[in-house]
């Protein structure tokens, strides 16, 4: 188990360095710099200064080389944009998205192995209910889910439409602070999580349905346990297995899904600060946003295979072995 | 449901073909007059039955973007007349916009029409050349086995596990930000076939690695077939999987395009495709006033909707990670 941990955590450490440098040196290459932010008034002065302040003088090696070292003592450099450095505007946006991410894991996991266990055990007008509304969810990927939710919210005034905070968030109270946060958080995740779910549910109710047709099921009914028990205790976990090895690849779809959500929603993650960074070519925010956005990823494919091998004590075997 | 499916695409993809004729206006004119105005009411009664009309909206007020119809002079719909299907005399100030117009006056449901060639095109030729490249690698690996299948296999499992939204971002993001639509079009198809060739490779090495120890491959070999004509008596078995795998990556395309688009990095805002037209659905206040311009949304939602359709009638779950 420790060398599986260390090989995954070695993989992390290669994935992340791999996926900055990456960014780095192709915003580098890219035709336009930071300069262009100065606007058109700006002095061929306080250009080559600013040339200068992000290294953009040198050649793109010399630049990785000069940023890589610093990286390393976990400086990553200052953004233009915000001129303050890195480190902490990415460690910000990273916590908003982990909170945004986090929570519309949790609910599309209550919701569709929730509803999934109910469709897959069954086989009458709820089921299929519930089965055409989580088909219909599937065809509603977060881009179009966040705009509907907005036009619904904006429309009943139920929910604020956009951002993390209400304005005068800063002046407030933790307790009433946090209560603000609650109050903005459900139509981001909803938006996010909606699709996700339906996928859960469909996987949750086809394995379900598989694992209640296993020999081991009749047997456990001949032995006279109750239904309940025969699918809480013997079939779900049996059907956990097809479910846990999505999550792997649903962490990178979820990534992918936050940045639409975090455009529409004004939520402000690691997406639009990679996106506004991008546009603006702030090289060492790029890297930055990079950096930590597959440091997320890593975690989140080691989180999957964890899973699994807590179901499946298979797995478990393997990477031991 | 499959054949509902079908049916579905097949309309989504005759009305694109279509376009110049159903539309029933030009999808770039602007009546500077009639920002944001309203669906125009189609009339069939007056009295008794009659050939269907429209009334000419009225500014009643810029600022609040609010209309009444003119009710003074009905104005006739005209049929087939300048290669359109159904449209109304230009002379009378009074457009058929069935879906509203937007924030420059154009007609939306033309522009709907229109966008659907770009986008649906964009999303067939990318899927189309996923298909293919992926094809032929996954043959490629699966069929070799050894060093080049563990080497292409790996590169596969990297792309996949990369999120594909932000790395097609970053890689239209670091091209000029402002490129003719034949261009972007061009980006966008290589860029969306990178991020579609390993999901089909995967699947059809495993298929080939399977398909080439069966007696029929084996006999080809004995008969002193080389690799490529033993390929071509095993690829058809990968049929069915490419299919399926192709029409699952049109709608992630679709979308793909419609998130660029919408996120000002896709398609110049003048060119109309399904993400450049929901850019005006960025501002929520609007959304609200003019719900009409979120219709492209519907678009995509039903061309995901049909093709899940499709894929759930041929027995695989309709497990559609947004890729």
């Amino acid at each position: 188990m420790t060398a599986f941990l260390v090989r995954r955590l070695l993989f992390a450490l290669v994935l992340v360095a791999f996926a900055a440098s990456t960014a780095l040196l192709l915003t580098r290459i890219a035709p336009g710099d930071v300069t262009s932010q100065l606007g058109p008034g700006a002095t061929q002065a306080e250009i080559t200064a600013t040339r200068a302040r992000f290294a953009l003088d040198r050649g793109p090696l010399a630049q990785w080389v000069e940023w890589a070292g610093r990286a390393l003592r976990f400086d990553l450099g200052e953004s233009f944009l915000y001129n303050r450095p890195v480190a902490p505007l990415v460690r910000a946006a990273a916590l908003n998205t982990a909170v945004l991410a986090f929570a519309a894991v949790v609910a599309a996991t209550v919701l569709g192995l929730g509803f999934g266990i109910l469709s897959g055990s069954r086989n009458d007008t709820v089921a299929a209910f519930v089965r055409g509304v989580s088909f219909v969810s599937i065809s509603i990927p977060p881009l179009l889910a966040s705009l509907l939710l907005a036009f619904i919210a904006a429309r009943t005034g139920w929910l604020p439409v956009g951002g993390m905070s209400s304005v005068n968030a800063s002046e407030m109270s933790w307790p009433l602070w946090l209560s603000d946060l609650a109050w903005h958080l459900p139509l981001p995740v909803l938006a996010l999580a909606l699709p996700l779910s339906a996928t859960f549910e469909r996987l949750q109710s086809q394995s379900l349905a598989e694992a209640l047709h296993q020999p081991f099921v009749l047997a456990a009914m001949a032995r006279g346990v109750s239904r309940r028990d025969l699918i809480l205790h013997h079939a779900w976990r049996v059907s956990l297995r097809a479910i846990c090895g999505v999550y792997g690849v649903a962490i990178g779809a979820l990534l992918s899904g936050s940045f639409v959500v975090e455009y529409v929603t004004a939520w402000p993650g690691l997406g639009r600060l990679m996106y506004e960074a991008l546009r603006a070519r702030d090289i060492y925010l790029v890297a930055g946003c990079a950096a930590m956005g597959s440091f997320f990823l890593a975690i989140g494919t080691l989180t999957g295979d964890l899973l699994l091998a807590a179901v499946d004590p298979r797995v478990r075997e393997a990477e031991t072995a | 449901m499959k054949r509902a499916g079908i049916a579905l695409v097949a309309t989504v993809a005759l009305v694109a073909l279509l376009a110049p004729f159903l539309a029933p206006n030009p999808p770039e004119q602007r009546f500077s007059n009639l920002l944001y105005a309203p669906p125009t009411r189609v009339y069939v009664r007056q009295g008794g039955f009659r050939a269907p009309y429209i009334y000419e909206w009225r500014v009643v007020s810029r600022l609040e973007r609010s209309f009444r119809e003119s009710r003074v002079r009905p104005v006739a719909l005209r049929w087939f007349t300048d290669g359109r299907l159904v449209t109304a005399d230009p002379a009378n100030n009074a457009p058929l916009l069935l879906l509203g117009a937007d924030a420059y006056g154009r007609d939306v449901f033309s522009r709907v029409i229109y966008g659907s060639r770009l986008s649906l095109a964009l999303a067939a030729i990318a899927a189309a050349l996923a298909v293919i490249v992926g094809g032929l690698i996954g043959a490629i690996a699966g069929y070799a086995g050894g060093r080049l299948d563990d080497l292409l296999s790996r590169i596969s499992e990297f792309v996949l596990v990369l999120p594909a939204m932000y790395v097609a971002l970053a890689l239209r993001a670091v091209m000029p930000l402002v490129l003719p639509a034949a261009s972007v079009f061009i980006l966008l198809t290589l860029i969306f076939a990178l991020f579609g060739w390993p999901i089909v490779a995967r699947g059809v090495r495993a298929i080939i690695a399977s398909e080439r120890q069966r007696d029929y491959a084996l006999a080809a070999r004995a008969a002193g077939a080389g690799p490529v004509r033993v390929l071509r008596h095993l690829l058809p078995a990968a049929r069915g999987y490419l299919t399926v795998q192709g029409s699952l990556l049109i709608p992630a395309f679709i979308l793909a395009e419609a998130t660029m688009s919408y996120v000002g990095l896709g398609f110049p805002d003048t060119t109309p495709t399904w993400g450049t037209m929901l850019q005006d659905a960025a501002n929520v206040t609007l959304i609200v006033d003019a719900p009409w311009i979120l219709a492209p949304a519907a678009a995509i939602f039903s061309v995901v909707l049909a093709v899940n359709l499709i894929v759930q009638g041929t027995g695989r779950a309709p497990v559609q990670l947004e890729r």
